[in-house]
């Protein structure tokens, strides 16, 4: 019999770094900006998050819950804003490539984090090539007192940390933004056609700024849940995976819809992980062929969308081109 | 003058590309309760003039009063506050939101977004000027002259009382063209100043109060309609005296050249746009094709060119000198334009079929002749020739052949893809839209370019929108409706409200003999 309930708690675990990264990544896209450096962003997010909370653990001073959760969390979305910044000034400042930009952000943001996430392994001295931050983690993962007495039902709903439910709020949120509001339309627009947003008296590259940095400071979070609450506040290089990549196939996945995102990350992040619910022998390669179902049914969504030929579940028509009012 | 209250006035107007000055301290005055008609050749700077004051460039030099202040328009938002609205040619809407939610797209409000009763406001301008928009319908649905009707609620939406019309009525059938018109006059007589862009001089008599003309960037003249004639516009515009006929030579030995029998096709959705179409086409004979826009013109070209599969009927090809017979259905685009059958189509965005914009201008004419070519090297010599030889015949207005055609004003660059087209030396000339957009004096040299060829003994299919045009310029008429022939009629003797009737309803409906 399948373990349902120790499956789908693990299932979201994995899932919300993704949603958190493909609802930051929609929310950018709507702008016209395919933001290709999502991992990097999401592992500076991690980085900044684990320096701040290194800093302050080694302090030395009696740890306040409240300052050991703030403390990682605005140093995480002070990195992944910089990052937004980075990415804004080059492709809409600047113009540059939106692919070629956004894949040299992935370089450098993984090369960032791990050349920082090694400094740290040195001071701490150990042998084990990693950093734990366990007291941090501690508060992260604090989960409702009442949660472990109320059986299946407390440990598939109420198990989780507060950033799980913060996610969900946030791409929910997300998802009301963009259908129901007057900013929200606006920016579609600005996706779906700047020169007729431009005419209608949009400020496209505000619009632009201002999306991708927020989109980059929710994936930026993506990052930091992964080190605290699913590894338990252990840092180690390149940990991460290809959780960056994962995100922007969720991204398509969804067809641009924040909402769904709720439960196709946690989809997703089942998928990643059903290789170890599934007895599968001692061969390691059949594992490895269970960790491509996400990419596959990605695969799978797309052709079926393809072949539907509608007009609404399309990316947005300006994705991944930069816009000039006086180009002619 | 005369007591009218000036809504906007343009001094010393200029703004260079470059090194290209669009306007040259320009002065324009726009008038309170008045139509005024701004008519130039292309490259003219009209619409550079326009989008001045809609926002979209931003002035060199010169000084914009709105009501009597001087105004600074920095940005389209400017505009609005300002009360000035444009209607740009290429419709500025999305495609995926609907006919309300494009209206609102950037006008401040409250955050949440009550699209009710934004349509419920829509649907009360609607009413007032007689417009039939639903606010619910999602634009992509929509066809041209419903896109544009949004794109005038937009503006008024936003109470504009300066509404600018660029080339409004390149896209309009006849009888869409004289809804627009009445609209335009309710507007007119509620106080809100207008101006139209165009080419076609017979709607500048019929519906404009005042002329304003624009000469390679410089500011010609303005005088009532009422006081000039069509002949005086055009010399204004052009320079000099100009011709405005259009001649139509008795076809010269007609032989069966192109035989279309019983062509039916299907668009990829699976819906028919073509049905049962039969009719000849004659060398040394222009056959024009009348309809409205998407009746099936542009699937029958690309049907004949190889370029459209065909679910039935033939298309069968005379060689000129043998008289042989050949099947073209079934064949290769390329061995159809080896046999001398030469497609020019001037599609809605202009660039989006036969010419790459990124490419200079002999590049782009490198593109029809690169294969007979022999030899690993391509020859750049002969294209560079027939790009200069283009740009002298055609009088393209272009920096340098190395100019990328995306660069050139709308008309140059047709005027590169008509003239390499013709250049090629078909047998059979297929050009669609050959003219659309452009200014009178070269619409008038593409029609003498399709005359030449006529006379060399050319099958020329001519599909055109301007039906004054189809009914001077063609021997025959092709009426299409919906797909099907709805007649086809000598052009001699036909009228313009005829071939609009069959264009609209099967045969012309009662009409018919």
């Amino acid at each position: 019999m399948f373990d349902f309930v120790a499956f789908i708690p693990r299932a979201v675990a994995q899932g919300v770094p993704l949603m958190l990264g493909s609802t930051g990544e929609t929310l950018t896209q709507k702008s016209g900006n395919l933001n290709l450096g999502l991992p990097g962003v999401m592992y500076v997010g991690a980085i900044c998050g684990v320096i701040g909370s290194f800093m302050y653990e080694t302090s030395g001073v009696v740890m306040n819950g409240f300052l050991a959760v703030a403390i990682p969390v605005i140093c995480s979305l002070f990195g992944s804003l910089l990052m937004g910044l980075l990415y804004c000034f080059l492709t809409v400042t600047l113009r540059a490539n939106q692919n070629v930009t956004g894949l040299a952000m992935t370089t450098f943001g993984v090369g960032f984090g791990n050349f920082f996430g090694g400094s740290l392994i040195r001071l701490t001295d150990t042998e084990v090539p990693s950093i734990s931050l366990s007291a941090t983690s501690a508060y992260f993962k604090a989960t409702l007192p009442f949660a472990d007495e109320l059986g299946w039902f407390g440990s598939i709903f109420l198990s989780y940390g507060a950033l799980t439910y913060i996610a969900i709020i946030i791409a929910l949120g997300c998802s009301y933004f963009l259908k129901r509001t007057r900013s929200g339309l606006n920016l579609r627009a600005v996706g779906e056609d700047p020169a007729t947003a431009d005419a209608a008296g949009i400020n496209v590259t505000s619009y632009k700024y201002k999306a991708t940095c927020i989109g980059c400071m929710i994936a930026g979070l993506g990052g930091l849940y992964y080190v605290m609450d699913y590894s338990s506040g252990i840092w180690s290089n390149d940990a991460f995976g290809d959780r960056g990549w994962l995100a922007i196939a969720l991204v398509i996945f969804t067809m641009w819809r924040p909402a769904v995102g709720v439960l196709a990350s946690f989809l997703f992040g089942g998928l990643y992980i059903l290789y170890l619910f599934i007895p599968s022998g001692t061969n390691l390669a059949v594992k490895e062929l269970y960790k491509m179902l996400p990419y596959l049914v990605t695969i799978a969504v797309l052709i079926i969308v393809s072949l539907k030929k509608s007009r609404e579940n399309q990316p947005p028509e300006h994705l991944g081109l930069s816009y000039f009012r006086e180009e002619r | 003058m005369d007591g009218k209250t000036a809504a906007v006035q343009m001094r010393d107007i200029t703004k260079s590309f470059g090194s290209v000055k669009a306007n040259d301290k320009v002065w324009l005055d726009i008038y309170k309760g008045e139509i005024l008609a701004l008519l130039g050749e292309n490259g003219s700077g009209k619409t550079t003039l326009m989008n001045m004051l809609s926002g979209i460039y931003y002035p060199d030099e010169g000084q914009i009063y709105v009501d009597g202040r001087e105004v600074v328009i920095r940005s389209p938002k400017d505009a609005f506050d300002l009360g000035i609205g444009m209607i740009h040619q290429h419709f500025k809407l999305v495609d995926v939101l609907t006919a309300a939610e494009n209206i609102i797209l950037g006008l401040p409000g409250k955050g949440k977004l009550d699209i009710k009763s934004v349509a419920a406001k829509v649907r009360e301008i609607s009413e007032r000027y007689g417009f039939e928009v639903d606010p619910m319908q999602k634009v992509y649905d929509m066809s041209v002259s419903q896109k544009q009707t949004v794109e005038i609620v937009k503006v008024l939406y936003r109470g504009a009382d300066i509404l600018i019309l660029d080339e409004p009525t390149a896209v309009l059938t006849p009888q869409e063209t004289d809804k627009l018109f009445a609209v335009l006059r309710n507007m007119r007589d509620d106080g809100k100043a207008i101006v139209i862009i165009t080419h076609k001089l017979h709607e500048v008599e019929e519906l404009s109060d005042r002329v304003a003309i624009l000469r390679h960037g410089h500011f010609v003249g303005d005088m009532p309609t009422k006081k000039t004639n069509a002949g005086e516009m055009t010399n204004m515009m052009v320079g000099r005296p100009v011709v405005l006929n259009i001649d139509r030579p008795e076809p010269k030995n007609p032989q069966r050249r192109l035989e279309v029998k019983h062509l039916t096709v299907q668009d990829e959705d699976g819906v028919t746009k073509l049905d049962d179409v039969s009719f000849v086409a004659y060398s040394g004979e222009i056959l024009g094709v009348a309809g409205i826009s998407g009746s099936g013109q542009k699937e029958l070209l690309e049907s004949i060119a190889g370029l459209h599969r065909a679910e039935g009927g033939s298309i069968i090809y005379v060689d000129p000198e043998t008289g042989a017979e050949e099947e073209l259905i079934g064949k290769d685009p390329r061995d159809i334009s080896d046999m001398g059958v030469a497609l020019s189509f001037v599609p809605e965005d202009r660039l989006g079929m036969g010419l790459v914009g990124d490419m200079d201008l002999s590049d782009n004419m490198m593109l029809r002749s690169f294969r007979r070519g022999r030899g690993f090297f391509t020859d750049r010599k002969s294209p560079h020739k027939l790009a200069e030889r283009v740009v002298e015949e055609l009088d393209v207005n272009t920096p340098s052949i190395e100019t990328p055609v995306r660069r050139l004003s709308g008309g140059n660059v047709q005027k590169v893809l008509v003239g390499r087209e013709i250049s090629s030396a078909p047998t059979v000339l297929l050009t669609a839209y050959a003219v659309r957009g452009l200014d009178i004096n070269s619409s008038y040299t593409i029609y003498e370019l399709i005359n030449k060829q006529k006379a060399r003994g050319v099958a020329v299919v001519y599909v055109g929108e301007d039906l004054d045009v189809l009914l001077e310029l063609c021997d025959r008429i092709l009426v299409l409706c919906g797909g099907k022939v709805s007649g086809l009629i000598p052009g001699r003797g036909a009228t313009k409200r005829r071939v609009g009737l069959m264009m609209t309803k099967l045969g012309g409906g009662t009409e018919d003999e």
